[in-house]
């Protein structure tokens, strides 16, 4: 019944075996380190901890719209500053980081059987030059004038004039250094990972047997260096415009009276630019999502993914979309009506390539052996959420549809649906997941399960209801939504609620950092392969992998990352790097 | 699930044609690219990302130049120098151009000497073409005093749209930089080659990784996309 042939021929190396920086001291192995998996474990630390920041000043914000005028130190300077910086850092410093520097740095190496990056000394420059960035960003805060208030998309004219916080102060000119910074530590280490992917597995290791953790994480990188180069661009000219008084994006203006020393720019160019990168950041966030949930759903229903080649080209083809759909954040901008046309073509056509993975995730659950484990729950949760963040994406990208609802509440609660409470529910599910191999300890259980089931209701919680208000058109990025007669008593009820729950699900996240500082001590053991996964991080000899990753020799693959529940084999999985091909069961069922 | 596995490696097997078989060979075994090294791949990819920065700057400027109200400055008058008691249009330029597009052919007779391992050859030429180099970004030093003396700034000029001189400072600017690193990069890397690094494999002093002659192919590849790009800095801004 089984058929297990004997190893066949190995295919020759072809690439040759990568010499490693060793450490000499403690200095260079814990702090200036040129390993992967401690570059990683650096840029994961930050990204929280500047993420803590992001999710205080989203409190700051609840607190003030839910409460307004309860709190004086919140005028409406501050927060308009707690808006740009709470947004700028959530979606650059936390997932971009967090998803590229952090999973990337750690799971590309292990999963393609690499001993490290390609060039480690470069990607340790990545991170302290991204560590860099960080220290600027937050140097805005103590800065004279504070940080930037132009809202986090930082639209010119407005954000380098007098009115808008930081405009004229220094809070604008650390928010831009801090972003070129950011791109060109990035790219250091975005050309490490392409790199890697591409040219450094090991034996076996063909592209379509990577798991869609690789090939979602590899996409976006490569995205991420066609698509950062116009946000370069963009905060270089605007950086001109407001040191050297140039005039890119300033039109001939007046404020308070006086006619500015700029004319002629164009402030649509800066949100063609800022689009051209913002769009594909979208996708830069979202496709390691897609990549790891695949995989958490694999491991945890004991099931091959369904549809992988359709899985590996869907998430290609979103990556190539994304590339000619930003103008859908424009619509109200006053640009040519036929563009709009074109572009909410293009919108809607991304969401076929999308609707083919969510249902590639439903099919492989369905009829698997679901272990509800915490990776497996948020996994669960994210599909949800992504399908609901979604579908009020195909609201907006309707020009009609988008044009009324633009600015409002509506479009706070689709993003935050689709590309806030989504990806980072994946970043929750991998770190339970992928937590055993890093540190050789389970997670407390009963604090993640708490943790899931806050963070997962209380998401909800707040965000559903954001698309009523902006239904009713209440909108965004006001401070206050007192004395408007669209805001019906009930209205502002539903606001204070949003508040308070906000804080419930902060609450949690403080939880969950602690389960992850305690469990490093205290943590149940895990053995090398607690959830019994097929790929070959969890092949390791040693759990954490020492440097070098894979001991003496590396391993070989011989099968694809998603052999589960194989008719006829020992065990429910069978790891990429065990030889022997099992024909299926001919066997009536 | 049968073709999932490795069996049939080391087999001859009928190649997949058509677009199957396009992408069964970029994503074959260890490497999507036959042949090339890492370094090199990591540049050429660097190369694509930083063209996309470049491809951006243009773009903004010819936005600039098509939607300004104002007369754009004459660049056959701006760009023009007083030789002998007549104006002569892009001389300067011209020469720059020249001198740069020269640069690219010694760079390639250096990776030619490199492969031949033939030390001296190498590092000459590759020391000639950081001259040419810095030969360049001293004219464009040149030009940029003589342009600042006649009044354009970047917030202004006296002919017409403020974006000209905004636009030329940061783009030919940004290009001079690139210059400038590849002048220093070539300097160092001429200088390993001159030493017989790369004959003994010796380590990099902060990479650890041992030296090869590809690196001086590599180093071309850089400096080639340089003076690409240069040529289409001077189409858009010295001959639209």
């Amino acid at each position: 019944m089984v058929d297990i042939t004997p190893a066949d021929a190995v295919p020759p190396a072809e690439v040759a075996e990568m010499e490693l920086y060793h450490p000499h001291s403690w200095w260079t192995k814990y702090v200036f380190s040129q390993d992967a998996k401690v570059i990683a474990i650096q840029y994961s630390a930050t990204a929280t901890a500047i993420g803590m920041v992001a999710l205080v000043l989203s409190w700051l914000m609840r607190l003030q719209l839910g409460f307004p005028g309860t709190f004086d130190f919140i005028t409406p300077e501050a927060y308009y500053q707690f808006i740009t910086m709470h947004g700028m850092i959530m979606v650059i410093y936390l997932l971009t980081a967090l998803f590229l520097g952090g999973f990337g740095n750690y799971l590309i190496p292990l999963m393609v059987g690499a001993r490290d990056m390609v060039f480690p000394y470069v990607n340790m420059l990545s991170y302290w030059i991204y560590l860099l960035a960080v220290l600027v960003l937050v140097s805005s805060f103590f800065a004279p004038g504070g940080p930037t208030g132009a809202g986090w998309t930082l639209y010119p004219p407005q954000a380098i004039m007098t009115g808008t916080p930081g405009g004229q102060d220094w809070g604008i000119i650390l928010m831009l250094v801090s972003l070129i910074l950011f791109i060109v530590g990035f790219t250091m280490g975005g050309l490490n990972y392409v790199v890697t992917v591409l040219q450094g597995r090991t034996r076996g290791m063909t592209l379509m047997r990577l798991p869609l953790t690789v090939w979602g994480i590899f996409t976006a990188t490569i995205m991420a260096l066609l698509a950062f180069p116009a946000l370069f661009v963009a905060c270089v000219m605007m950086l001109l415009d407001r040191a050297l008084g140039t005039s890119f994006f300033m039109p001939a203006i007046v404020e308070m009276g006086e006619q500015l020393q700029h004319g002629g720019g164009s402030p649509i160019l800066f949100q063609h630019l800022f689009w051209f990168f913002g769009h594909p950041e979208v996708y830069i966030v979202a496709l390691p999502a897609f990549g790891i949930v695949s995989d958490l759903i694999s491991t945890h229903a004991r099931k091959n993914i369904f549809g992988y080649r359709m899985m590996v080209w869907a998430i290609v083809g979103i990556g190539a979309l994304s590339f000619v759909v930003w103008a859908h954040h424009m619509y109200v901008s006053g640009m040519h009506p036929y563009f709009g046309f074109f572009f909410a073509t293009t919108t809607l056509i991304i969401a076929v390539p999308t609707a083919i993975k969510v249902y590639n995730w439903v099919l492989t659950l369905w009829r698997g052996d679901i272990h509800l484990t915490i990776p497996m729950l948020f996994a669960l949760a994210f599909i949800v959420t992504f399908v609901n963040g979604g579908l009020t994406g195909l609201f907006l990208g309707n020009v009609v549809v988008d044009v009324p609802l633009s600015d409002t509440m509506f479009v706070v609660a689709h993003f935050h649906m689709v590309m806030g409470v989504a990806p980072i529910i994946v970043i929750f599910g991998a770190i339970y997941h992928w937590y055993p191999k890093v540190t050789g300890r389970m997670l407390n259980e009963t604090l993640g399960r708490f943790h899931f089931w806050v963070t997962f209701l209380g998401a909800y919680l707040i965000f559903f209801p954001m698309h009523y208000l902006g239904l009713m058109g209440v909108p965004r990025r006001y401070n206050e939504l007192t004395d408007m007669t669209i805001m019906t008593e009930s209205a502002h009820h539903l606001n204070s609620f949003i508040s308070i729950m906000a804080f419930i699900v902060g609450f949690a996240q403080i939880v969950f950092l602690f389960n992850l500082i305690w469990s490093i001590r205290h943590g149940r053991e895990a053995g090398g392969n607690p959830w019994r996964a097929t790929t070959l991080e969890w092949q390791t000899p040693e759990t954490p992998p020492a440097h070098g990753n894979f001991g003496k020799d590396l391993p070989i693959v011989y099968r694809w990352a998603y052999d589960y529940s194989v008719p006829g084999a020992k065990e429910d999985f069978i790891p990429q790097n065990v030889p022997g091909s099992f024909a299926p069961s001919r066997e009536p069922a | 699930m049968a073709e999932t596995t490795l069996a049939h490696i080391g087999r001859t097997e009928p190649r997949p044609a058509g677009w199957q078989g396009i992408a069964a060979d970029w994503s074959s075994d260890q490497r999507a690219f036959k042949n090339v090294s890492w370094g090199k791949a990591m540049m050429w990819i660097f190369l694509l990302s930083d063209t996309f920065i470049f491809g951006c700057f243009l773009l903004s400027y010819m936005t600039a130049r098509i939607s300004t109200r104002v007369p754009w400055p004459n660049p056959s008058e701006v760009f023009a120098l007083r030789i002998g008691g007549s104006d002569i249009p892009l001389i300067l330029i011209a020469i720059m151009t020249f001198v740069l597009i020269s640069s690219s052919g010694t760079m390639a007779m250096a990776v030619n000497f490199g492969y031949r391992r033939d030390r001296r050859k190498t590092a000459v030429l590759m020391l000639l073409t950081a001259a040419l180099g810095a030969t360049f970004v001293g004219m464009q030093a040149f030009e940029w005093t003589k342009l600042i003396t006649e009044g354009v700034r970047p917030w202004g000029n006296p002919w017409g749209a403020a974006q000209f001189g905004a636009s030329f400072f940061m783009i030919t600017g940004f290009h001079g930089t690139h210059v400038t690193i590849g002048v220093i990069f070539l300097i160092i890397v001429a200088r390993k080659v001159w030493r017989g690094d790369y004959d003994v494999g010796r380590p990099g002093f902060f990479t650890s990784r041992r030296g090869r002659y590809e690196n001086v192919e590599i180093m071309g590849l850089y400096w080639h996309f340089v003076d690409l790009v240069w040529v289409f800095i001077f189409a858009f801004f010295y001959l639209w």
